[in-house]
């Protein structure tokens, strides 16, 4: 009998130590997020919400270009983001795993990631220094006289695209090089002794062993780059706005919370849609 | 069997040594290239806070520290400086404690549910920023809570409470069971455990997950952007010194706090390599 009393206090003990970080999970996330899906059901007339149940603002979203535009954008250059910093970063960990000598890994590791802890907003603002009209670039490439006139590569796609690559390149490099020092060197000594080039090596075992690695890191560039308002609102210009900064004008000029609301629960589909064909994929290569 | 040694040396033509000297000089010059990529925005901000002129961009006038100057005059940039540290502190010592608190909870103890209570905890980590501080800032609203520092305190909670929980639940192994038990059976209370025996054990990890909350919460934006009224946190201000431009004023802010993320960064490796060369 006294087992059990003892167990019970132990038991609420317990809860009494996980209560807090749940309550304030459940206060300040699950409620949020609860009432923000319920105001994507209501609509907006003047300044007033009305709490009138209706999918009118999805319906919006899918009939009304300019929304659904915001989408499609995101998703482009979502997906261009990702494919460019792996495939910039793959090379950079493996050369530095494989070509700098081990006691200067961590140096060449450290340098490839140091303007990570720059300011978020300070590292979009520095690469319109260098692509703007009168930047870095623009002057350089004017200074030896291969063009007349700058170049617009500022307020576009393709800055959105750069300053999204520099930052995700360095991410990615961290976490495939973590990957790839964590190979044995026998499964590369195996296909060697089976007779196996570098490059048979490399695509054959290198690159399915490190495969995991790469999924994580895309994802969390797809989830980080998909929701981000800084960088194409900094680099990106007025003329193809993505869906963060389609959100943010629905809450600040118009004053459309149920619109942004509903535009957020889309985003957050579009990362549930991502993290399922990754989980999926994952599973079947682990089989 | 002996097939791929075969096709192995048909399709190369160079000799060996000569094939990797190549492929190295390829390696290194792809270093220099990407990193000539990653460090070009932060070169140009370092080196164009110190124009001599009103414009951040080339010619390079001349040297001058009048940008530092006039940053380390602005009253506003300076108290959003000291509000942005003391969010991060105050929100990553409530995230520490109540990850610390849970971590312990569900790692020693039976309760029910306990992989949806882990679930629950981890959760905010999978939805994004924007997402989380426009659900926290409806509902304010409709609770007609006034925006402060405080209300971005508690966004910041929100998104460093998974990440603390996380790192210290993972790192609570079984062989620091003994340990606690021993301690027990010498009398400590169950609290006295927690507190003299496993928080100090976890230290390591605690900090870690102390030192990343307080860098997220830093550099932070969106939650402090939305979540803030009249005092706000240094992303914020430095997003609203933006609107006038390319400024060097905004050069030379952006680099002192790479500067103090650098030296930060520098003695944690130098305290990480000491201790990890002594044993």
């Amino acid at each position: 009998m006294t087992t059990a009393t003892l167990e019970d206090r132990e038991r609420r003990r317990a809860w009494g130590f996980v209560a807090p970080a749940l309550l304030w999970t459940l206060a300040f996330f699950v409620v949020p997020f609860l009432y923000m899906a319920a105001m994507s059901l209501w609509l907006r007339q003047g300044r007033d919400i009305v709490r009138v149940w209706n999918l009118d603002n999805y319906a919006r979203f899918f009939t009304e270009s300019a929304l659904l535009k915001g989408l499609t954008n995101s998703l482009e250059i979502t997906l261009t983001v990702t494919a460019l910093s792996v495939l910039l970063a793959y090379p950079l960990a493996w050369i530095i795993a494989e070509r700098v000598p081990k006691r200067w890994q961590r140096m060449a590791l450290i340098l490839a990631i140091l303007p990570f802890w720059t300011s978020y907003v300070v590292r979009s603002y520095s690469w319109l220094l260098v692509l703007s009209k009168g930047g870095v670039i623009n002057q350089a490439l004017l200074g030896i006289g291969l063009i007349s006139e700058p170049l617009e590569i500022a307020s576009n796609r393709t800055a959105t695209v750069i300053g999204f690559v520099h930052f995700f390149v360095m991410l990615l490099t961290l976490t495939i090089y973590s990957n790839l020092i964590q190979l044995s060197p026998n499964y590369r000594r195996a296909a060697a002794d089976l007779g196996a080039n570098g490059f048979q090596t490399f695509w054959h075992v290198v690159l399915p062993l490190t495969l995991p690695g790469i999924m994580t890191g895309a994802f969390l560039t797809f989830v980080l780059c998909i929701g981000d308002y800084i960088t194409p609102q900094i680099l990106g210009g007025n003329n193809e706005l993505v869906l963060p900064q389609i959100i943010m004008l629905q809450i600040g000029r118009r004053a459309d919370f149920p619109m942004a609301a509903a535009l957020s629960i889309i985003l957050m589909l579009a990362v549930t849609a991502a993290y399922l064909l990754c989980a999926r994929w994952l599973k079947i290569e682990r089989a | 069997m002996a097939q791929p040694s075969e096709t192995q040396t048909t399709d190369i033509v160079l000799p060996g040594s000569a094939r990797r000297l190549l492929a190295s000089a390829l390696s290194w010059l792809y270093l220099v290239a990407i990193y000539g990529f990653i460090f070009l925005p932060v070169a140009v901000l370092v080196l164009f806070s110190f124009q001599d002129g009103r414009l951040p961009v080339p010619p390079f006038n001349g040297f001058s520290l009048q940008w530092y100057e006039s940053v380390f005059a602005d009253r506003r940039l300076m108290a959003a400086l000291a509000n942005s540290l003391m969010v991060a502190v105050v929100s990553s010592v409530i995230s520490c404690l109540l990850g610390f608190l849970a971590a312990y909870a569900l790692a020693r103890y039976r309760l029910p549910g306990s992989v949806l209570q882990r679930g629950l905890l981890i959760a905010p980590m999978t939805v994004s920023y924007l997402i989380i501080a426009l659900g926290l800032l409806a509902v304010l609203n409709a609770l007609q809570v006034p925006l402060s520092l405080w209300t971005v305190g508690i966004g910041h909670v929100v998104i460093n409470l998974p990440l603390c929980f996380a790192i210290i639940y993972a790192s609570m192994g079984d062989h620091h069971v003994n340990i606690e038990r021993a301690a027990r059976d010498l009398g400590a209370s169950d609290v006295k455990v927690m507190a003299l025996v496993t928080a100090p054990m976890l230290m390591p990890s605690i900090m870690a997950a102390f030192f990343l909350s307080i860098t997220f919460s830093w550099d932070e934006f969106i939650i402090a952007f939305l979540l803030s009224r009249f005092d706000v946190t240094l992303p914020v201000e430095i997003w609203s010194m933006l609107r006038s431009g390319l400024n060097p004023k905004t050069n030379a802010i952006g680099s002192l706090v790479f500067l103090a993320s650098v030296v930060v960064l520098v003695v944690l490796e130098l305290a990480l390599f000491g201790r990890s060369r002594k044993p």
